[in-house]
């Protein structure tokens, strides 16, 4: 699928990561989510997250936007820490972008005011300036002429290129995507897949949980296999496609490959 | 696929398909006709020659603003223009397609002018409302959607602007002297009521609906507290211990006059209601909104503004609308503390030895009057709904 491959930007020694983990733990209720992860991002890497479902790996990305809160360890983005300090959670949300499984769009907004929300009432950018970016996004997404309609009127393709669009008004530094093709039909994930490809090469931040292996062999610096609230094994696409080490991650890859 | 051919169907084929098929439907049908004759001729000659409408048309003043001073009745009338322009315009700008619809509705006024023993400032004033609505109508039209703010800002002031125009400003002797509330009365009232009880239990009800999934214990709790108290009281008895009860609550309340308190009654009844219909839009709002505002970098109070409360009221409009409508007819219940609304000062006027005998009239007048205006909400409410996509987006 995706094989043409430059990975230039394998990860700088010596910069601070932009994205630090220390023995992250999460629990709901009894049940321990997450078993203590560590991880670095530097920037402009590129993540893949995958793993068997309730393996932890969506809970884990949305504790960097603070979406669950983390119980023990440390999350530092960009240099702020996570804290309940609600100014550094605004601060982190303010400089991560995020695209959800389920698009969430808000249905009673236009696209073009989706886009704008954010950065009219949370940057304080004048509309002009919200507009003209919001529309510059619209053409790197590729649904330019969609502008005015409400979400419902669009495809689940172009809902989701439309959330990746909102989610990169904000100008983030970091972009999170939770499962962003999983409520897709066939058809459809190509053209999300692109516009991420696309995002990835022009040297974004990225940590996608997902199962797209073409997209992982394409892009992806780093890939992390989870499973149980902890990471099993992480490596290059390389070398997590070729010689995995861990029993479970070949079993759950000969699972998701061999069809 | 082509549509299955229409039926085409003329009157009596019609009858003959739906009354007449078979022996037993006509029968039936005959019987009917025979019924509906005998339950319904009594009435019709009742209302047309036995009953006695100048009742109604003697105390049309008292009916429409009670013993509001004769010399300050212009200030209704403007009122009303100003409201008969607002209305013109906002149908012109969201009902442009139903044209004949609003013209129709706008010329009402023009209609009522003809009704006999008017006086000639009121027939005037009359053609002005509809000159004034159709204006607007016009207006309203040719800008289309650009002057849809425009007209929700001219709504929300267009109602302290009826409280002020109709209490006055100046002492008595002034060029816009108070009327005291105790001289306003009739539909006035009614209308006085049902707008001060709309625009103050609306923002209330929001609040104490947002209070109920408050994350505060103490602001939940204060907030379901009053929620079950009030809901567990009919409206009457909140009334009367209105009219009874606040000089113990407020020294010096017994210089708040019974109007004031009643509004104040339907505001506080009206609002625990309207909270509990708020509360359930809100609850239908999916959690991934609220997560992809905060995503997004909106806060708490951002969020419920610009993502989640348009989207919860606008999932609750038809119940409100019901709520508002209830709300106007629930104003005849101040007659019970002695104010003279439009049910207040109809049994005044039935009072008088004049008219005793002449509830069948006054009554259904009113009954009329309640009816029309109701329905009207209702009407708005329903294009409402469609203008705004409920349940399609």
């Amino acid at each position: 699928m995706y094989l043409d491959e430059d990975r230039q930007r394998a990860s700088r020694p010596g910069e601070t990561p932009i994205i630090i983990c220390r023995d992250v733990h999460k629990w709901f209720g009894h049940f321990e989510a997450l078993r203590g992860i560590s991880m670095e991002v530097q920037k402009g890497e590129v993540i893949v997250i995958f793993g068997p479902s309730g393996s932890g790996k969506s809970t884990f990305i949305r504790t960097l936007n603070r979406l669950e809160e983390h119980q023990k360890g440390d999350i530092i983005i960009d240099g702020i820490e996570l804290t309940h300090d609600v100014r550094n959670i605004e601060k982190v949300r303010m400089e991560t972008g995020m695209v959800f499984q389920q698009f969430n769009l808000f249905p009673h907004l236009t696209v073009l005011q989706n886009i704008t929300l954010a950065p009219i009432r949370v940057r304080k950018w004048p509309r002009e300036k919200a507009e003209e970016i919001a529309r510059q996004l619209l053409v790197r997404v590729g649904i330019p002429e969609q502008a005015d309609k409400f979400p419902s009127q669009l495809s689940g393709g172009q809902q989701q290129r439309v959330a990746i669009a909102r989610a990169l008004a904000m100008q983030p530094k970091i972009m999170l995507f939770d499962e962003p093709t999983s409520a897709l039909d066939p058809e459809m994930i190509k053209e999300v897949l692109d516009v991420m490809i696309e995002l990835a090469r022009s040297g974004m931040t990225m940590l996608v949980v997902t199962h797209e292996m073409g997209f992982a062999r394409a892009v992806a610096d780093r890939m992390y296999f989870f499973d149980e609230g902890l990471i099993v094994e992480s490596g290059t696409p390389q070398e997590i496609f070729q010689s995995p080490r861990e029993d479970r991650t070949k079993l759950f890859l000969s699972q998701i490959l061999t069809h | 696929m082509l549509p299955p051919p229409a039926e085409r169907l003329t009157i009596l084929g019609w009858a003959y398909k739906n009354l007449f098929r078979t022996w037993y439907d006509s029968l039936l049908t005959l019987l009917s006709i025979g019924l509906i004759y005998l339950l319904i001729r009594p009435f019709l000659t009742w209302l047309f020659i036995t009953a006695r409408w100048e009742v109604i048309q003697v105390n049309l003043r008292l009916l429409m603003v009670g013993q509001y001073p004769l010399a300050e009745v212009w200030r209704i009338w403007l009122c009303l223009e100003v409201q008969a322009t607002l209305i013109g315009f906002s149908w012109g700008i969201w009902l442009r397609g139903r044209r004949l619809l609003g013209v129709a509705l706008l010329l009402v006024p023009v209609g009522f002018a003809f009704w006999p023993g008017l006086n000639p400032g009121a027939r005037l004033n009359l053609f002005v409302l509809s000159v004034a609505g159709l204006a607007a109508f016009w207006f309203g039209r040719l800008g289309g959607a650009k002057l849809r703010r425009t007209a929700v800002i001219a709504w929300v002031l267009y109602f302290p602007f009826v409280i002020l125009v109709v209490r006055g400003l100046t002492p008595r002797s002034g060029f816009f002297p108070v009327v005291p509330a105790n001289l306003w009365g009739g539909l006035l009232l009614t209308f006085l009521l049902t707008v001060v009880g709309i625009s103050f239990s609306f923002p209330l009800g929001v609040l104490l609906a947002l209070g109920r999934r408050s994350r505060l214990p103490a602001v939940r709790w204060v907030s379901i507290t009053y929620i079950e108290v009030v809901r567990g009281v009919p409206l009457v008895t909140i009334l009367y211990m209105a009219s009874t009860m606040v000089p113990l609550f407020l020294p010096g309340g017994e210089n708040i006059h019974n109007v004031i308190r009643a509004m104040v009654g339907i505001t506080l009844f009206s609002a625990a209601y309207l909270a509990e219909n708020v509360r359930g839009g809100l609850q239908a709002i999916p959690q991934g909104q609220y997560e992809a505002a905060y995503a997004l970098g909106l806060g708490g109070f951002q969020t419920m503004a610009y993502i989640i409360l348009p989207q919860a009221l606008r999932l609750v409009i038809p119940v409100l609308m019901g709520l508002f409508i209830a709300l106007f007819k629930d104003t005849s219940l101040v007659a019970t503390i002695g104010l003279l609304e439009l049910l207040g000062i109809s049994r005044s006027i039935l009072a008088q030895p004049t008219f005793i005998g002449y509830q069948r009239e006054v009554y259904l007048f009113i009954s009329l009057i309640y009816w029309v205006f109701s329905y009207f909400m209702s009407y708005v409410s329903q294009r409402m709904e469609i203008a705004l996509g409920v349940g399609s987006r």
